[in-house]
């Protein structure tokens, strides 16, 4: 007998049904769970049940907690324009519904745009509320391409209308829309509509209004014609540069590459370069911070055939001051791009000019300083060669490794790897083996830790032999240290090294070694001679297992001390030993 | 001109009220007290039916903003008391507003909830689990009227930015930021990060020895978004630009009034310390609350202020004893009317005091249940400093001292004000015409 049709439809009602009564479910992760398979849900009742039904329903989920809020807001590109609506009276996340709608704006016809998204931007536009008319800054640009000339002049006086607006938010929502609407206009309304706006907005009374209008700045060089940009936005920019707020001169410094690139060589020359200056000479330090991470940026991007000579005459002599500022964060940041220049100088120059300033921040007080300077040498060394620095390279290293504060330290030895790999293997052994070692025996454990994990590094870079030769000596020589924490850091060693060592080295030298420690009077040592075991069991040959490795597991298995019978049994099992 | 008032609504608080604030309509007052609660008053809409209704204040809302808590690697408590709360302007149909105890400062939003889904598909309307078997078709829940209710969620939490006791919080003009003072430093937020905080002000010597002034109140400028002021306990006020510098140790402006050598005494310091500062709606000027006085400043003028009014000043003989009860240290706020033509602040007794700042008139209102019945209106009190006394005056020896307003507020733009005596909040307004 052929089932009732509803009985059938029971199958593909009831997940939906669960899911619909759901969504007012006490637990926030039910509700979730069902809000982000919304699609689904309208999917089954249909488009008119979802918009008359659902969707009003909806709305008062505005109540819920910010996850479920965020989680419709992302639905939302599903649905078609009408429906969304509903939500944007009452939604915090106003930001996260814009982010919807303007994906699925591409999706709608030029008539549907017309019909029905321009009517809400337009609704946005002149909301009660300043939530609205921010979202609507946010919609202008989406809708503007594809709608009739009368509708986009109706758009451009309500973006004018916003940019005018009494609260400040709406107007910082248009000063950072600025950009992006004006490369959906024609170029003829760029000038005559956007550019008194942008001017307006950069003369805002409100420093965060002022700072928006700096980003806009770029978007609209890059629009304009070079032969309008002196006319239409040199003026605006160098009011920004002086601004009265560090705040605007700050994002004009943090813009400075792209505002470069967008007005081009010539007023680069004649304006930019001044500005810079002001700019690397600026009383507020987090402005000349800003502009000092720009200096490499900007000097590549300076034209070529007068690169040099910018570079020399005016960008270096502040550079100079720079080096000896009395901010930290300053110097900091020059030292990171500093090095950079010297592909740009050329050899003699970096010699003459720039060797001496590498080696005033490498004997900086400020660590970071230091460690920024030593991150970027491989910029140098193409350039000179290391050899120049490494008289002084080397005491700022040997003082970095011994400072104070461990994670100073715990830098360094970051870039030990790094270095020994530019400055050579001899230079190495001679002068930085004995700061490797040293790391291993810190009373700090991250570096102890990161000191195992540098050798490893190293051997991997410098060969097994090497390591026969120079360090493996030394660690097993640790083995019998009075301090339990250096020997236990003997096996972390061992562990870490095995395998670049290779099989010969681990069970010639290593294991026996390993086998010794498990007669170690601390029970910490002895478990972690089992862990070793374990770790470095793959390396070894089976005989070796057997013979020697075997006894000495089954040995510790019978421990008086319970995690050292684990760890053996652990490893026994591990191995297939048992 | 001075209201003398009618009583609309006395509130009786289960604690100290420690707090109390208008929002930028008047529509809604909000009260902390020293129990960690906030509770917000909601003006009567004005109806046609209950014209002698009109204008009054009732609860709207209450919640549990701040609860205790234990610093551990201090040892010691941190207070539930909300020391301040400050509203943000509105952007939608809910409220915002800032509260803060002495670590934490919180943003609530207040909003109300005035329908309820009905409806479900597994249950049938008893609340009766269904038969799957049985659901032929989907259900959406539908949206009913139900009882109006008012919520409170926490939507951001501020901590862990201040080392000393937290005394002010001012929402910036540009609605993006704001900033959190306490003994030593200034911090500036933005209201959508709570991870991170900026330090614009930083009076901490190297040398904690070297400690001789401590930051007492701070509040940003009305509409200038790059200006705010703090005021200290030496009695200072330090006017700084923040278009200037990131950081904002040295002053753009330094106001101080000179001393009057005739009137030192062991106490001077301890009175001259400034206890709230307000610039005036306009803009153009400040006022400040000393332990005796309250004071108007000019913002172009640095040397004096502009106005000096005595707020109880047969106090000056007695502050041995006030030094010695702790009295002294008592921070009495004080507050500007909408059109900035009025100043008012509190006194002991639970007295408080108006001026007039055109008609150089003053007057002495006292909040207390016993002289207020609803829609009476309040008489001037009188204190006499000796000699005769008058029948209704009262002697400076029997105020009582335990009974002292703090904390008031004046409604933006109308002639209402909200006092806060100890555990009761009066509301008044002047007369109707």
């Amino acid at each position: 007998m052929s089932k009732m049709a509803g009985a059938d439809g029971d199958d593909s009602l009831y997940p939906i049904a669960v899911l619909i009564d759901e969504l007012r479910n006490e637990d926030v992760q039910l509700r979730l769970n069902s809000i982000k398979k919304l699609s689904t849900i309208a999917l089954a009742l249909g488009v008119e049940r979802t918009r008359t039904e659902l969707l009003p329903f909806l709305t008062d989920t505005i109540y819920d907690e910010d996850e479920v809020l965020l989680a419709l807001a992302e639905q939302l590109g599903s649905f078609t324009v009408q429906c969304v609506f509903f939500f944007f009276v009452n939604l915090e996340y106003l930001d996260k519904a814009v982010e919807s709608l303007r994906k699925i704006s591409h999706e709608h016809s030029p008539e549907d745009l017309e019909a029905h998204f321009e009517p809400l931007v337009k609704r946005l536009a002149s909301g009660d509320w300043f939530t609205s008319r921010t979202s609507a800054c946010g919609l202008f640009s989406v809708c503007y391409p594809r709608v009739s000339k009368s509708t986009k002049s109706e758009i451009r006086q309500h973006f004018r209308t916003l940019c005018s607006d009494d609260t400040p938010m709406v107007r910082r929502a248009a000063a950072s829309k600025l950009g992006e609407f004006a490369k959906v206009l024609e170029l003829e309304y760029v000038k005559s509509d956007l550019i008194p706006l942008f001017a307006a907005l950069a003369s805002d009374e409100q420093d965060s209004v002022r700072l928006l209008a700096v980003e806009a700045c770029v978007s609209i060089a890059q629009l304009l014609p070079q032969e309008d940009l002196e006319k239409l936005v040199m003026p605006t920019l160098r009011q920004a540069t002086e601004d009265k707020s560090w705040r605007v001169r700050y994002m004009v410094a943090d813009k400075f590459s792209e505002l470069q690139k967008a007005v081009g060589p010539e007023i680069t020359e004649n304006d930019l370069v001044p500005s810079f200056q002001n700019l690397l000479k600026d009383c507020e330090a987090e402005v000349r911070a800003a502009a000092a991470n720009k200096v490499k940026e900007f000097c590549e991007n300076l034209p070529a055939d007068s690169r040099e000579t910018i570079i020399m005459n005016s960008i270096l002599p502040c550079v100079k001051e720079l080096v000896s500022d009395t901010n930290q964060h300053v110097k900091s940041a020059l030292a990171s791009v500093i090095m950079g220049l010297s592909t740009i100088l050329g050899k003699d120059n970096t010699i003459e000019h720039l060797l001496p300033l590498f080696l005033a921040q490498l004997k900086d007080e400020c660590p970071e300083v230091r460690l920024n300077i030593i991150s970027n040498l491989d910029c140098v060394n193409e350039v000179i060669g290391i050899r120049q620095l490494s008289q002084s390279l080397l005491p700022a290293i040997v003082e970095l490794a011994e400072d104070a504060k461990w994670r100073v330290r715990l830098a360094i030895i970051e870039y030990m790897p790094l270095l020994a790999g530019q400055l050579g293997m001899e230079f190495f052994d001679e002068k930085l083996n004995s700061l490797c070692m040293a790391w291993l025996v810190d009373h700090v454990y991250a570096i102890r830790e990161a000191a195992t994990c540098n050798l490893m590094k190293l051997v991997e870079r410098f060969g097994a032999s090497w390591a026969q030769s120079t360090i493996v000596p030394k660690v097993l020589g640790m083995a019998s240290d009075p301090n339990y924490l250096h020997r236990m850091t003997t096996l972390f060693c061992i562990s870490a090294l095995s395998e670049a060592c290779g099989q010969e080295i681990t069970t010639k030298q290593m294991l026996p070694i390993v086998l010794k420690m498990s007669e170690d009077q601390v029970a910490n040592v002895r478990f972690n001679v089992a862990k070793s075991l374990q770790k470095i069991g793959p390396v070894l040959e089976n005989s070796a297992l057997q013979a020697e490795v075997r006894p000495v597991l089954e040995k510790l298995a019978t421990d008086q001390d319970m995690d050292v019978k684990y760890f053996a049994q652990e490893a026994m099992t591990g191995m297939y030993l048992f | 001109i001075p209201p003398e008032g009618i009583h609309l609504l006395q509130q009786q608080h289960t604690d100290i009220i420690s707090t109390v604030e208008f929002n930028h309509t008047g529509e809604l007052l909000a009260t902390g007290d020293k129990g960690g609660r906030v509770v917000i008053f909601q003006r009567e809409q004005e109806s046609k039916n209950q014209p002698h209704r009109r204008g009054e204040y009732n609860v709207y809302s209450t919640f549990q903003s701040h609860e205790p808590e234990f610093d551990y690697l201090k040892s010691l408590e941190i207070e539930e008391k909300i020391n301040k709360i400050r509203w943000l302007p509105q952007q939608n149909a809910a409220y915002f507003l800032l509260s803060t105890n002495d670590k934490t400062v919180k943003l609530w939003k207040v909003s109300e909830r005035g329908r309820r889904p009905e409806g479900y598909n597994l249950k049938d309307d008893d609340g009766r689990i269904r038969d799957p078997s049985t659901i032929t078709m989907l259900r959406v829940p539908v949206l009913q009227p139900m009882d109006l209710m008012v919520e409170a969620t926490p939507r951001r939490v501020f901590s862990n930015a201040h080392t000393y006791h937290i005394n002010s919080i001012s929402v910036n003009s540009d609605y993006e930021t704001y900033m959190s003072a306490d003994d030593l430093r200034i911090n500036l937020w933005n209201l959508e990060i709570t991870n991170r905080s900026f330090n614009i002000v930083d009076i901490k010597p190297a040398n904690m020895e070297e400690l001789t002034e401590v930051i007492t109140a701070a509040e940003f400028h009305p509409n200038q978004c790059n200006t705010f002021v703090y005021s200290s306990s030496k009695g200072t006020i330090r006017l700084c630009d923040m278009r200037a510098a990131a950081l904002c140790d040295k002053h753009s402006k330094f106001f101080e009034e000179p001393e009057d050598p005739s009137n030192r005494s062991f106490f001077s310091e301890i009175i001259s310390s400034i206890s709230d500062v307000k610039f005036s709606h306009s803009g153009r000027y400040m006022m400040t609350r000393d332990y005796l006085t309250v004071k108007v400043w000019d913002l172009n003028m640095e040397s004096r202020p502009l106005e000096t009014y005595q707020v109880h000043d047969y106090l000056r003989s007695k502050l041995c004893s006030l030094y010695e009860n702790d009295c002294i240290f008592d921070k009495f706020e004080c507050v500007w009317n909408g059109s900035d033509s009025v100043i008012m602040t509190g006194s002991y007794n639970n007295f408080f005091r108006m001026f007039d700042r055109n008609t150089k008139r003053d007057v002495t209102l006292e909040a207390s249940r016993e002289n207020s019945k609803p829609r009476a209106i309040l008489k001037p009190r009188k204190v006499c400093v000796g000699g005769k006394r008058r029948k209704d005056e009262i002697s400076v020896d029997s105020l009582d001292f335990s009974k002292k307003i703090l904390h008031s507020a004046w409604h933006p733009s109308e002639n209402i004000i909200a006092v806060a005596a100890t555990n009761n909040l009066y509301i008044f307004q002047d007369k109707v015409n």
